[in-house]
């Protein structure tokens, strides 16, 4: 009984897992195409889960709400760029990240100026509910739609894998991630690369917001999920879209058998700061994260 | 005709002209809406805000105002954050003819950094449903009014409730209760009077914390699942409290167990959760629903002439939007007490105010001249209890609206009065206060 409640809980962390994960990849594609860290990741999410459920509450058909989000997630990402990224050219990495801190803010604003401030019910079609047959057999529960969230995330990031592997333009966002100044002088429009990646990211934060949306209903706390995907870079490190993924299972894993079987003792309450006790305490031995680039630094 | 001066002319103008100010000025009674309509509990914030605005403007369109003084005000942004509802506070406490009637902080983290700013400057700190509960004790917090009903009132309400679906108190023995908690100083509040009432009962209580925001909660409803218990008592604020649902559901928990808190039933609380919220309980100290006789006078005052304060008039009816109407009637409500005093027709400063809400009776007739019968229930303060009410009605969401399932259910002051003396007299001591003789005000 105690084995199989373990067990239930291992796999209901790496579920939850999978849920940061998605919201990491996010992080991870303008960090690896920019070195920026995208701040504004958080509020992305959210304006894309308020501006469909919104579309779809006014009457839109599912499929065409979903293209027009994404229209306007591209449409944002290339004015990110335009409007905030393209004037810091050569700017330090810590000027970009302030201008993204700005960005969340104008994001969230934005969004409740447009869609209001209400929480809204959303739904996919895939319960939230355990799954009989497994229950029944063997008394653990296994939520149907975190098996599609997973099912989702698995072949987002094959999906990804093969645009930055296979595709001209995935090569060119590379070459971007490891030098600008080199990649400009070879001629990669740095501009577009920036637009495209970042309309990349807009679609990710749509995929995000929708899971997260579902579980937790379509409201301002959706910009919160951000936080949960902090740990989960420290751990699999920025530049990697496998490093998200395991990242994310070891982190829901982590801090869900930690808040079950550590939490009692010590009053309860622990999952949101343990996920970070672990990443700091991974960071002492490997401070670019498991799957990271070394940082090597010549003075 | 003898020709008078230019500066005389426009001196006798601006005299004019000023005095006439003055007096329109005098004639006002400010009060400060501060409110959050941004973040993430907005909804809270701009139905209750809005809602108590509508008020305003009913009682300034329809009456006058309260006995022909208008009243005004100003709304402040506080997202929810101690250090802007400070700032609030400063910003709006001088404004008007008198200063800040009272301030709604409309957060219990506002309203302890509040407390002792407000006894200073003489502005009653009314916190409505939320807050300090000792602070019901007006002997030690002269200045402070967690009015209607408290967090530990409620409370015993809700094991009452629990009892009479048991079969009786005394079938409470030996059940098991969960207290899944927000983490913070609002989620922790009831915990000492669960524990008492679990040792008066013989009912097991486990607390669960949930961190802030409460956006992942598998951890703790596995832990539910493990326990097995009979009840779970949902003390949520903002997407804790859909997630909550969502998660029960996950765990096959029945929603037809659980017992959310004021601030975990409104509609915004269950219609994210959609299925997964049908069948769940949760505690009320207004009723929800637009069919009350104050309701239709405001869309015949306010909104049909298009001066409505929210935008979505779907809203009118909702918890929150109720719960706003019903503070804008408790704030002119102490306004007119206090004009029974100290001169009718004339604004009145925040210390006399303070004596409105001391002396405020709203009894059956009182309600059902201001068309709320049934939309709150009667209450009356005084100098030593700072509450009032101390009633709850239960609800129930049937998947598209809440529907009242019980009357009004009374606490337990044998237990909670007790509790608050104990805690007020340990505040005074900390601070130094020596509490007021009640038989000697006024």
């Amino acid at each position: 009984m105690e084995f199989v409640f373990f067990v239930e809980v291992l796999a209901g962390g790496l579920l939850a897992g999978v849920m940061y994960a998605l919201v990491a990849l996010g992080f991870v594609l303008i960090y690896k195409a920019s070195g920026v860290f995208n701040f504004a990741q958080g509020a992305m999410v959210f304006f894309a889960a308020l501006t469909f459920v919104s579309l779809t509450e006014a009457g839109w058909n599912f499929w065409l709400a979903l293209v027009v989000t994404l229209a306007a997630m591209v449409l944002l990402g290339i004015a990110t760029e335009r409007v905030v990224l393209r004037p810091l050219v050569n700017q330090a990495p810590i000027t970009l990240f302030m201008a993204t801190i700005g960005l969340t803010f104008v994001l969230e604003g934005l969004s409740q100026m447009i869609w209001g401030s209400q929480p809204h019910g959303l739904e996919l079609g895939v319960p939230d509910v355990p799954m009989e047959w497994l229950s029944q057999r063997w008394n653990v529960n296994i939520s149907q739609f975190d098996l599609f969230a997973a099912l989702v995330a698995g072949v987002l990031v094959a999906v990804l894998a093969l645009f930055f592997q296979k595709t001209r333009i995935g090569r060119a966002l590379r070459a971007v991630a490891d030098d600008h100044q080199a990649a400009l002088a070879v001629g990669i429009p740095l501009q577009h690369i920036w637009a495209i990646v970042w309309a990349v990211a807009g679609f990710v934060a749509l995929v995000a917001g929708l899971m997260w949306g579902v579980r937790n209903g379509v409201q301002y706390a959706l910009t919160f999920v951000a936080l949960k995907a902090l740990p989960v870079l420290i751990l699999g490190g920025f530049e990697s879209i496998l490093g998200a993924i395991v990242g994310g299972l070891i982190i829901g894993a982590t801090e869900k058998l930690a808040e079950v079987y550590l939490g009692p003792f010590v009053g309860g309450g622990i999952e949101s700061w343990f996920a970070y006790v672990v990443a700091l305490v991974f960071l002492l031995f490997r401070p670019e994260g498991l799957f990271g680039e070394k940082i090597i630094d010549r003075v | 005709m003898k020709r008078i001066p230019l500066v005389v002319t426009l001196g006798l103008v601006a005299a004019a002209g000023y005095s006439a100010g003055a007096w329109a000025q005098a004639k006002e009674q400010f009060v400060p809406v501060n409110s959050y309509w941004v973040g993430p509990y907005a909804a809270g914030g701009s139905g209750i805000a809005g809602a108590m605005i509508d008020y305003f403007k009913l009682l300034n369109a329809r009456d006058g105002g309260i006995n022909g003084v208008k009243v005004t005000w100003e709304k402040c942004e506080t997202e929810y954050r101690n250090d802007r509802g400070v700032e609030c506070y400063e910003r709006s406490k001088k404004k008007g003819p008198t200063g800040a009637t009272l301030i709604h902080p409309l957060s219990t983290g506002i309203t302890y950094s509040l407390i002792d700013k407000g006894t200073a400057d003489k502005i009653p700190i009314v916190s409505i449903g939320y807050g300090r509960t000792d602070a019901a004790d007006g002997r030690v917090f002269p200045y402070v009014f967690p009015m209607i009903t408290t967090y530990w009132s409620q409370n015993t309400a809700k094991i009452k409730f629990i009892g009479a679906r048991e079969g009786g108190m005394d079938k409470l023995k030996g059940k098991k209760i969960v207290n899944l908690y927000h983490d913070s100083a609002y989620g922790k509040e009831t915990i000492p009077v669960l524990d008492a009432q679990a040792k008066i009962y013989g009912f097991q209580v486990t607390h669960i914390a949930v961190p802030h925001p409460g956006n992942e909660q598998q951890a703790q409803w596995l832990q539910v699942r493990q326990i097995k218990p009979d009840w779970v008592i949902l003390r949520g604020w903002g997407v804790m409290n859909p997630t909550a649902l969502k998660a029960a559901a996950k765990v096959g928990f029945p929603r037809t167990k659980i017992m959310g808190v004021w601030w975990s039933g409104a509609e915004e609380d269950v219609i994210p959760a959609g299925d997964a919220a049908k069948g769940y309980i949760a505690a009320g100290f207004n009723a929800p629903g637009s069919n009350f006789p104050v309701l239709k006078e405001i869309q015949k005052y306010v909104y049909a002439k298009g001066q409505g304060e929210l935008e979505d008039k779907s809203r009118i009816g909702t918890i929150y939007y109720n719960r706003g109407v019903l503070w804008g009637i408790l704030t002119t409500e102490a306004v007119r007490t206090a004009q029974g005093r100290f001169g009718k027709g004339q604004p009145m400063t925040g210390e006399q105010v303070r004596w409105g809400l001391e002396n405020l009776n709203i009894d059956e007739k009182r309600l059902k001249e201001l068309g709320a019968v049934g939309f709150m229930q009667p209450l009356k303060l005084s100098c030593a209890d700072h509450e009032g009410g101390g009633q709850v009605k239960f609800q129930q969401w049937d998947g598209r609206q809440w529907k009242v399932i019980s009357d009004w259910v009374p606490s337990d002051q044998k237990l909670v009065r007790p509790m608050i003396e104990a805690s007020a007299a340990q505040y005074a001591k900390e601070k130094g206060i020596t509490p007021r003789d009640c038989s000697k005000e006024k």
